[in-house]
C-alpha cells in the first residue's frame, strides 16, 4: 500500500506536497469491525458446539472487544493518522481469536478459568497501546533512553531469579495472585537498545578496528557493551532455564547486527558460535537434552509405556484437524494437559480450525511482520529502521520458535504464541510492539508524504 | 541497509514457508498415521461420546448406557448382567468387547456405514451416527428357567427353535456381571483381575465356547448314522451284540451301566443307553459314514457364527476301529458344545434338517426402523426324514420309560437322551451329565423347542451325577417355559 502511495507521489512531480498519501483510516475501521465480528462468531461457534446454545456472554464479549478496538482506533486516528492500517486489525483479530481459544479450553477445565484474566490483561495491553500511541509522539525519543532501556531490561531479566521456580523455570514473579513474566517486557526494551546502539555505532562496527585474515573485527570499545549485554542476557536466561527466550534474543541480535553492518562474515561466526553453544548445552544440560530427544522421537515415551507426552498429544491434535478442522469446540486438544492454553494453544487452533485456519493464522503473523519490515524500509533514519526490523523480527522469530516447536519442526522450547497464548505479560508486550510499529509506520508514511510534518 | 533489510525479510519469509510446509506435513501427509496411532485417544473418545445401542431380549433392552461426564463419556450398563452375560458379553473401555458386543459392535457403536444417512456423508461432515439396536431371538422365560435350573451348579444350557434355528436360551454358570468391567477406572481393573483369577472361570461361555465329551447323548448321532446306512433296518430286531464288547483289535472290554444290553434291539439299547451296542454299531457303520453324519449335524465346522464364533465341536476323522467304537459313544476325541448338542436334538425334531442357529433376529436404526434381518440361513439334511421319525420315537421312549423320565411334561410330547460322560485321566474326573431333548405341545404342529443341558461336576457324590438326575429337570423347565406361551 505504501509502495503504491510512493509511486503516486513520485509520478506527480509538479505538486508533491499537495498529493497526500492516503491515510486509509476508514479501511482500518472496517477491518477492525471485521476482526471483532470474526471473534464474536468464534465465541458463538464454541458455545453452539458445546451447549447447543449461544453463550450468555457473547454480546458482552463482543461489546468489550469492540470498545477496546475502537478506542485504540481513535487513538491512532488522533495521533498516528498515517499509520499502516493493517497493524491494529491484525492485533485485534489475533487477540480476539486467542480469547476464543482460551474460553473454549476453559470449558474443558471448569476448575481453572483463564479467559477472564486474559480479557483483563488484553484490556491492559490495549490501554498500553493507546498510551504509547498518545504519549510517544516520535519514536526517536526512545534513542535518548538507550541505557535506561538496557538497565531496565537486565533488571527485569534478573529479578525472577529471586522468586521460586514455577514448572522448572525461574521466569515468573507472583504478586497477589497475578504472575508476571518480566522477561517478556525485557524483549521490547532490549530490541530498542540494540536498535539505538547499533544505529549509533554501526559505522564504527563495520569499518574500524583490526582486520584478521578476511574478517574485519571492530574495536573492543564498540563491540564490548553489546556483546556484554548479550552474554548477560543469555547467561541469565540459561540460569533461569528459559531457552526459548535466549534463542529469541540471539536471533534478534544476529538479525540486527546483520542489518546494521551488512557483514555476512559476522553472521557466519555468530551461527557457528550458536551451533557450538547449542551442541554443548544439548550435551551438558539434561533438560535441553531431553527436549532434543523428544523432538527426534516424539513417540518414545509411548513405546516406553509412559503414555504419550505433550508433543505427541500435540501432533495427534494437529493430525485430527486435517484440512478443515473439527470445528470450534469439537476437538480434544485438552488431552495435551499442562500448558494447553499457553505454549500449546496452537494445537487447539490446528485441531479445530484445521490446516486452513492454521495457515490463515500463520499468514496473519506473516502480514504483521511484513508491515513492520515495510515501515522499516520506508523510513530513512537508521534507528527507526532498526527498531521496526527488530520488533518485527522478534514477532517472526517467536512465532517460528514456538509454532515450530509444537508442530515438531524444531525442538520444543516453552514460549508464548504472540497474542494467542494465555499469559498477561505476553499480551501486554505484544500490544506494546504493535503500538511501536504503528508509531514507526506513521513516521514512515508521513515522511513519504512530501515534507512529512504536521 | 535497505538491501540487508530485504535479506532479513526474506529470511522471515523462509521461516513462514517452513512453518506452512511443516503444518501441511503434520496435518495432511502424516495425519492418517497419527490418527491411527494406538496411543491417540480420540477414536476412543469418539466411540464413547454417545450412548451405545442396546441389545434387546423379548422386546426389552438388557443393556443401557450411563453418562459418566468423564472423558470417555458413556459407560455400558447391564440389567440382569449375569443372566445374559453369555449372550451380550461385555463392552469395556479398558478390555474391549466380547460376544454380541463384539460381533455387532459396528451397529452398537454407530460406526457401521449402513447407519449413515448417505454414502460418504459422515466422512465429509465428521459426523458419527448414534448406535443402532440389536434384537435377539432369546426367549426371556426360557433363559430365566435355564439360569434358575443351573443355580449352584457348573454347566450350560442351549435351547433352539428346531424349525428356524433361533436360539431361545443360552446360559452358562457360574456367570458374572459384565457391568463392573465397563469403565476405565481401577474398579474395572480389579474386577477384571478377580474374574480372570476365579478358578470357576465365570467369563467362559460354556454354552457356545466350551466343548465337552458328549457321552451317551452322542448315541443319537450314531443311531441316525446306523439307520441311514441301513446297518439297522428294524428298531426291534436284535443287533447281535455281545456284552461286554471287545473293541476291535484291542483287549479293551466295553461294559454297560445297566443290564439287558446283550443282543438288545436298537430300541432297547437306546432306552437303556447300551455302550456295547452303539460302539459296535459305530464300527459297523464305518468311519466314512459316521464322519459324514457327524459333519451333517454340524461337527467339525470351525466357521459357525451366531454371529459370534462358536467353538468347534469335533468328531475325529482319522480313527482305527477301536477309536471309532469309542467315538461313537461320545468318548475318545468326540467333543461338543451344548449348542451343538441342541442342534442334534433339533435335527431330530425338525425331520432331519439342521438349521444353522442364530442369535440376532434383526438390527435396527436408532429410530427403530429395521436395518437388517437375520435372513435365510443354511439348511443341511442330517438324516432321512424317515430316520428322524424313528429317532423321535426312540427319544420319546427314553422320556416315557427310560432314563429321562424327569423331563416328561404333561400335555406335551417330549423326546430326550441322557448322557454321562467320563473324562479326566483314567476317567477320574467328575463325569459330565448331559441331557438333550425336544418338546412338542399337544396342540403344536411341530416340536417347538430343542434343548441341550450339561452339568459339570456338581459338588455331589460321583454316582449321583447323571443326565437323567441333574440335567433332565433343567431341560424340562426350559421346555415348559417355551411351551407355556402360545405361539
Amino acid at each position: 500500500m505504501s509502495k503504491a502511495g510512493i509511486t503516486v507521489a513520485t509520478a506527480d512531480p509538479p505538486a508533491p506536497a499537495v498529493r497526500r498519501l492516503p491515510r486509509r483510516r476508514g479501511i482500518e475501521l472496517a477491518l477492525i469491525v471485521l476482526a471483532v465480528l470474526l471473534s464474536v462468531y468464534g465465541y458463538c461457534a464454541v458455545g453452539l458446539a458445546q451447549h447447543g446454545a449461544l453463550p450468555p456472554g457473547a454480546a458482552g464479549y463482543g461489546a468489550g472487544l469492540g470498545v477496546l478496538a475502537l478506542l485504540a482506533h481513535l487513538a491512532v486516528r488522533l495521533r498516528a493518522p498515517h499509520a499502516d492500517p493493517l497493524l491494529l486489525p491484525i492485533g485485534v483479530l489475533l487477540n480476539g481469536l486467542g480469547l476464543v481459544l482460551i474460553y473454549r479450553l476453559d470449558l474443558e477445565t471448569p476448575g481453572d478459568r483463564a479467559a477472564p484474566a486474559q480479557l483483563i490483561w488484553s484490556s491492559l495491553g490495549v490501554t498500553l497501546f493507546i498510551l504509547v500511541v498518545l504519549l510517544l509522539r516520535d519514536h526517536r525519543v526512545l534513542q535518548r533512553y538507550t541505557y535506561v532501556c538496557v538497565v531496565t531490561a537486565l533488571v527485569l531479566l534478573t529479578v525472577p531469579i529471586l522468586f521460586p521456580a514455577v514448572n522448572g523455570a525461574r521466569i515468573w514473579i507472583r504478586i497477589a495472585g497475578f504472575s508476571i513474566q518480566p522477561g517478556e517486557f525485557a524483549k521490547v526494551l532490549l530490541a530498542a537498545f540494540f536498535a539505538a546502539y547499533l544505529a549509533a555505532n554501526r559505522n564504527a562496527l563495520a569499518y574500524t578496528g583490526r582486520r584478521i585474515w578476511k574478517l574485519q573485527l571492530p574495536t573492543g570499545r564498540v563491540l564490548g557493551p553489546i556483546v556484554a549485554v548479550w552474554l548477560v542476557s543469555v547467561g541469565v536466561l540459561v540460569l533461569e532455564r528459559d531457552l526459548g527466550t535466549s534463542l529469541l534474543f540471539f536471533g534478534l541480535f544476529v538479525v540486527l547486527l546483520y542489518v546494521a553492518t551488512g557483514r555476512t562474515g559476522w553472521i557466519a561466526v555468530g551461527l557457528l558460535l550458536a551451533a557450538l553453544g547449542a551442541v554443548a548445552v544439548g550435551r551438558l544440560e539434561p533438560h535441553v537434552h531431553s527436549r532434543i530427544e523428544t523432538w527426534l522421537h516424539p513417540f518414545a515415551s509411548i513405546e516406553a509405556g509412559e503414555g504419550p507426552n505433550q508433543l505427541a498429544q500435540s501432533l495427534f491434535a494437529f493430525a485430527e484437524g486435517g484440512m478443515l478442522g473439527t470445528g470450534l469446540g469439537l476437538g480434544h486438544s485438552v488431552l495435551i494437559g499442562f500448558a494447553v492454553k499457553s505454549d500449546f494453544i496452537l494445537a487447539t487452533a490446528g485441531e479445530e480450525l484445521g490446516l486452513a485456519g492454521l495457515s490463515a493464522i500463520f499468514l496473519l503473523y506473516g502480514l504483521l511482520v511484513e508491515r513492520g519490515y515495510r515501515a522499516g524500509l520506508a523510513l530513512r533514519e537508521p534507528f527507526g529502521r532498526l527498531l521496526a526490523v527488530g520488533l518485527s523480527s522478534l514477532v517472526a522469530l517467536q512465532v517460528f520458535v514456538i509454532a515450530g516447536g509444537v508442530t515438531g519442526l524444531i525442538p520444543l522450547t516453552g514460549m508464548a504464541m504472540p497474542f494467542l497464548a494465555q499469559g498477561g505479560s505476553s499480551v501486554v508486550t505484544n500490544w506494546a510492539i504493535v503500538a511501536l510499529l504503528v508509531r514507526v509506520s506513521d513516521s514512515a508514511r508521513r515522511q513519504g508524504d512530501g515534507q512529512g510534518t504536521r | 541497509m535497505t538491501r540487508h533489510i530485504r535479506h532479513a525479510g526474506l529470511f522471515c519469509a523462509l521461516l513462514l514457508v517452513a512453518l506452512l510446509l511443516n503444518a501441511a506435513r503434520v496435518q495432511v501427509v502424516q495425519a492418517p498415521e497419527y490418527d491411527r496411532h494406538p496411543a491417540n485417544r480420540r477414536p476412543d473418545i469418539a466411540r464413547y461420546e454417545e450412548p451405545r445401542g442396546d441389545i434387546l431380549v423379548g422386546g426389552r433392552p438388557v443393556t443401557g448406557s450411563k453418562d459418566t461426564r468423564e472423558h470417555l463419556r458413556y459407560e455400558r450398563t447391564y440389567t440382569d448382567g449375569p443372566l445374559y452375560a453369555p449372550v451380550t458379553g461385555f463392552s469395556s473401555q479398558l478390555y474391549g468387547t466380547t460376544l454380541l458386543e463384539k460381533a455387532e459392535d459396528g451397529i452398537l457403536s454407530g460406526t457401521d456405514p449402513m447407519l449413515a444417512p448417505f454414502p460418504l456423508w459422515n466422512d465429509f461432515t465428521r459426523a458419527r451416527n448414534s448406535g443402532g439396536d440389536v434384537v435377539t431371538t432369546l426367549d426371556p422365560a426360557a433363559q430365566r428357567a435355564a439360569y434358575k435350573g443351573l443355580a449352584g451348579l457348573k454347566g450350560a444350557v442351549a435351547a433352539l427353535e428346531p424349525s428356524t434355528g433361533r436360539i431361545l436360551a443360552l446360559v452358562s454358570r457360574p456367570s458374572y456381571d459384565p457391568q463392573p468391567l465397563s469403565g476405565n477406572g481401577s474398579a474395572a481393573a480389579e474386577a477384571w483381575k478377580r474374574l480372570n483369577a476365579d478358578r470357576d472361570r465365570p467369563m467362559l461361555n460354556r454354552a457356545a465356547r466350551q466343548t465337552y465329551p458328549p457321552g451317551s447323548a452322542f448315541k443319537v448321532v450314531t443311531a441316525a448314522a446306523a439307520l441311514d446306512a441301513g446297518v439297522v433296518r428294524d428298531l426291534d430286531a436284535p443287533t447281535d451284540s455281545p456284552d461286554p464288547y471287545s473293541l476291535p483289535g484291542t483287549r479293551t472290554r466295553l461294559t454297560n451301566a445297566s443290564r439287558g444290553c446283550r443282543d438288545a434291539s436298537l430300541r432297547e439299547a437306546f432306552t437303556l443307553s447300551c455302550n456295547t451296542v452303539f460302539a459296535k454299531l459305530g464300527v459297523e457303520v464305518g468311519g466314512t459314514d459316521m464322519t459324514a453324519t457327524a459333519h451333517a449335524f454340524g461337527f467339525n465346522n470351525p466357521a459357525l457364527r451366531i454371529p459370534f464364533p462358536v467353538a468347534r465341536s469335533t468328531f475325529d476323522t482319522s480313527l482305527d476301529r477301536a477309536q471309532l467304537g469309542l467315538s461313537s459313544i461320545g468318548q475318545y476325541n468326540t467333543r461338543a458344545t451344548p449348542l451343538q448338542m441342541a442342534m442334534v436334538a433339533a435335527a431330530v425334531a425338525n425331520g432331519g434338517q439342521v438349521r444353522e442357529p442364530y442369535l440376532v433376529e434383526r438390527t435396527t436404526r436408532p429410530s427403530g426402523s429395521t436395518l437388517a434381518t437375520s435372513g435365510s440361513r443354511a439348511v443341511r439334511q442330517a438324516m432321512h426324514p424317515s430316520t428322524a421319525v424313528r429317532l423321535r420315537a426312540l427319544m420319546r421312549e427314553v422320556v416315557d420309560n427310560g432314563t429321562g423320565r424327569r423331563a416328561a411334561i404333561r400335555g406335551a410330547k417330549v423326546g430326550g437322551k441322557t448322557g454321562t460322560a467320563q473324562h479326566g485321566l483314567a476317567n477320574s474326573g467328575m463325569p459330565y451329565a448331559w441331557f438333550i431333548s425336544w418338546a412338542q405341545g399337544d396342540r403344536d404342529l411341530a416340536p417347538r423347542v430343542a434343548v441341550a443341558v450339561v452339568v459339570e461336576d456338581a459338588e455331589s457324590e460321583r454316582r449321583d451325577i447323571s443326565g437323567g438326575g441333574d440335567a433332565a429337570p433343567i431341560a424340562r423347565a426350559v421346555m415348559e417355559a417355551v411351551l407355556a406361551h402360545a405361539k
